[in-house]
């Protein structure tokens, strides 16, 4: 337990210097406003911080100049992170400029007012959309194809003097099927499952809160309660007793698990959607235009989908995206748990469950490890990129700025 | 002190309610399978005479209403029924007396308190370094900390947590070995060992629910800078720092500390999936285990309890929150 020793040890030496630079800065300057009036907690912050610069930059330099393998291994994550970082970042930056430049008047207004994490959120749901549409065509193999004549576990990397392939760069996996194809087709059942599985728990939610909006009485009364009670059960377990349940069904039913899988989900959060649409659609109910078009003597179809609807676009779209986040996390936590998207079918959750064992080999063979992390880290990624959107977009509609 | 009672109270019986109308749910769900649990046990090849036995040993011939009120009154006595996975067959066949069925109460109780202590450490960690951030990034909001502040926690909150686990065990465990990547926990140890095999998952939850926390934290500061009292107190030459943590922060209490009892709520469901990755011996890897074969009683058990931690930590929200806002407290 001698590591919490040195981070105690670490602090202490930051405060020192801190102390001692802003002490510095003040004689050294003649106590110009910028040092006089900096709290020591600023100073603190931004010696931590350069020597946090400082020692990301001297690793990664290290790490890049070294030739050790010892060292090598230990700093690949490292390495690949920072570069990752750096790549996506100048991959946001070029996107945004190119929006700036091209298209019509209103995007690129938009594009001139976007953060970086926002127009790289943007560029990563169009690569996920591009692959999940084009997988048939992207991928270099089938994802149930056990390819013959092909080894098992070839190492990802495509070298082939640490056990990798040139024809299958990220490798193959426990059965011998090849990664990339079946990280690309991972695109199409996870986030295709997972996008169907919003629809529809939109479709239910949205279309019962705003009956319960605009009928008020005794549905209003008899919807919520029962979504009080359903919310009550955390939405995680819930699934699982359901799916426990399913699993029972679906081979006597011969419909396949993934179909119960998509209505439980929709169902346990078209509860949440319920909320909301009731909650907007109650302030849109009261406005005068609605009483006017109930006097013209529309019906009820008329009032949800070309009055309420229209109106309660905005929220229901911020909605929209962070409801993908939770059910697309939701089927890849059943799947890993493996009680989500069933074998045959190439899904992410069920890779890093498949994978997760490689991880350990970290310290000699990198490349190895990184097996697992690709496809967790592919659910991270767009996950990732939808939040900074839709903080975005949050953060635009509301104009909170201060 | 007696408005604060009755309120209390009310919202103390609406909880249990709620509570008797999900264990209705969750009785009602594992009701819809298809068969019965005879028949699950056995599988399909089993002896009409077999069938029947376990039957009449499970008490399934019985009307599910009276099946209801003896599994709610046993829950409430701590008797959760039996368990079908370590069932012992031989006295189903009848050559023994007794059910030969283990109780699920004997399994989960010891899982129970690892899951309540995982839960313990991670609030440990978790709470103080969340309110602390919260409170740094609202002093220096929209500075660079800020920023990459927001960045980070936008990320760990919508990382799947098998894959922050994941992370943490690469660097914290196998690339530099400082804990233990697996949490094999046993009676009898010592505390700073289970302390030490607990840090990993802990850090993992504390990832999931310091971002929420800390967030929420921030834009209850920020939401106060505006008004006249903060104001007032800056006009006077307070310490950004000083006008924060003795003028702001007070008034912010109620919504932090109802978003930290939810961020506890929500652990009740992280912690499903970490403990898998861990093999953390807590009642959620026994409940996925049970899903997995299958075992519906202890699903049904493990089920009520998360349900019932789940709903008691949004009740505290709930009487925290009245308790700490004078308006809530005294409603005209």
């Amino acid at each position: 337990m001698s590591w919490w020793m040195w981070i105690i040890a670490a602090l202490v030496v930051i405060a020192v210097v801190a102390y001692a630079v802003r002490w510095v800065g003040q004689k050294a300057t003649g106590n110009t406003p910028f040092f006089r009036d900096m709290p020591f907690g600023v100073a603190y912050g931004y010696v931590a911080g350069v020597l946090l610069l400082y020692w990301i930059v001297t690793t990664y330099i290290g790490a890049k100049l070294s030739d050790d393998p010892i060292v090598l291994n230990k700093y690949f994550f490292f390495v690949v992170v920072i570069e990752g970082l750096i790549v996506f970042a100048a991959a946001a930056w070029v996107f945004r400029f190119l929006g700036r430049l091209v298209g019509t008047v209103g995007t690129r207004k938009l594009f001139r007012s976007m953060p970086l994490t926002a127009s790289f959120g943007i560029l990563t749901i169009l690569i996920y959309a591009f692959a999940a549409i084009f997988a048939g065509w992207l991928a270099p193999y089938g994802q149930e194809a056990i390819l013959q004549g092909v080894a098992a576990n070839i190492v990802p990397g495509g070298n082939p003097a640490m056990g990798g392939n040139p024809d299958y760069p990220l490798g193959t996996d426990q059965l011998g099927r090849d990664m990339l194809s079946r990280l690309i087709y991972g695109a199409q059942n996870t986030v295709g499952i997972a996008f169907a599985t919003t629809c529809l728990a939109f479709f239910i939610g949205g279309t019962l809160g705003f009956l319960a909006a605009t009928l008020g009485g005794w549905l209003d009364q008899l919807l919520s309660r029962a979504v009080d009670v359903l919310m009550a059960i955390p939405s995680l377990i819930f699934a699982l007793l359901l799916m426990t349940i399913a699993s029972v069904w679906a081979p006597q039913l011969g419909i396949p698990l993934t179909v119960f899988m998509v209505i439980i989900i929709a169902v346990i959060d078209s509860t949440r959607v319920y909320r909301l649409a009731r909650a907007v659609g109650l302030n849109i109910v009261v406005m005068d235009y609605i009483e006017a078009a109930k006097l013209r003597g529309e019906g009820l179809s008329y009032l949800i989908f070309k009055e309420i609807l229209p109106n309660a676009y905005a929220p229901l779209l911020a909605e929209f995206g962070l409801r993908f986040c939770f059910v697309f996390l939701t089927i890849a936590s059943l799947s890993f748990l493996g009680v989500g998207i069933q074998p045959p079918l190439a899904d992410w959750g069920t890779m890093v469950r498949d994978l997760s064992q490689f991880i350990n080999f970290a310290a000699f063979a990198p490349s190895v490890a990184s097996a697992p992390l690709l496809a967790a880290g592919a659910i991270a990624l767009l996950t990732v990129a939808v939040n900074f959107v839709v903080d975005w977009m949050l953060q635009k509609s509301s104009g909170l700025k201060e | 002190m007696g408005a604060i009672a009755k309120i209390i109270l009310q919202r103390l019986g609406l909880g249990l309610l709620t509570l008797l109308i999900v264990s209705i749910v969750i009785f009602t769900a594992v009701n819809m399978l298809p068969g019965d649990f005879a028949q699950l046990i056995l599988g399909q090849g089993a002896t009409p005479e077999a069938i029947a036995s376990i039957r009449e040993d499970l008490g399934l011939d019985r009307s599910p209403i009276v099946r209801y009120f003896e599994w709610l009154g046993g829950a409430v006595r701590g008797d959760l029924g039996s368990s079908f996975a370590q069932a012992n067959f031989a006295s189903f066949a009848g050559a023994d007396t007794g059910s030969g069925l283990s109780s699920v109460a004997g399994q989960i109780a010891p899982r129970f308190a690892n899951t309540m202590f995982l839960a313990g450490v991670t609030a440990c960690i978790a709470v103080p370094l969340a309110v602390g951030l919260g409170i740094l990034a609202a002093l220096y909001r929209n500075s660079i900390f800020d920023r990459i502040a927001n960045i980070f926690t936008l990320s760990s909150i919508s990382s799947p947590e098998f894959f922050l686990a994941y992370i943490l065990i690469l660097f914290l465990a196998v690339l530099n070995p400082i804990l233990p990547s697996l949490s094999n926990i046993y009676d009898g140890m010592a505390f700073s060992e289970r302390l030490e095999k607990t840090l990993l998952p802990a850090l993992t939850l504390t990832l999931v629910v310091t971002a929420h926390m800390m967030r929420m934290t921030r834009a209850a500061i920020i939401n106060l800078l505006a008004s006249p009292y903060i104001e007032m107190a800056r006009l006077k030459g307070l310490s950004p720092m000083r006008v924060i943590v003795k003028h702001a922060l007070p008034n912010a209490l109620a919504p932090i500390i109802n978003v930290i009892a939810l961020n506890l709520a929500f652990l009740v469901t992280g912690v499903v999936v970490v403990e898998v990755v861990f093999v953390y011996p807590g009642i959620g890897q026994l409940f996925v285990d049970s899903v997995k074969i299958r075992d519906i009683p202890v699903v049904q058990a493990c089920c009520l309890i998360f349900a019932a931690v789940y709903i008691l930590l949004n009740l505290t929200a709930d009487i925290l929150s009245i308790i700490s806002n004078p308006r809530l407290r005294h409603p005209k």
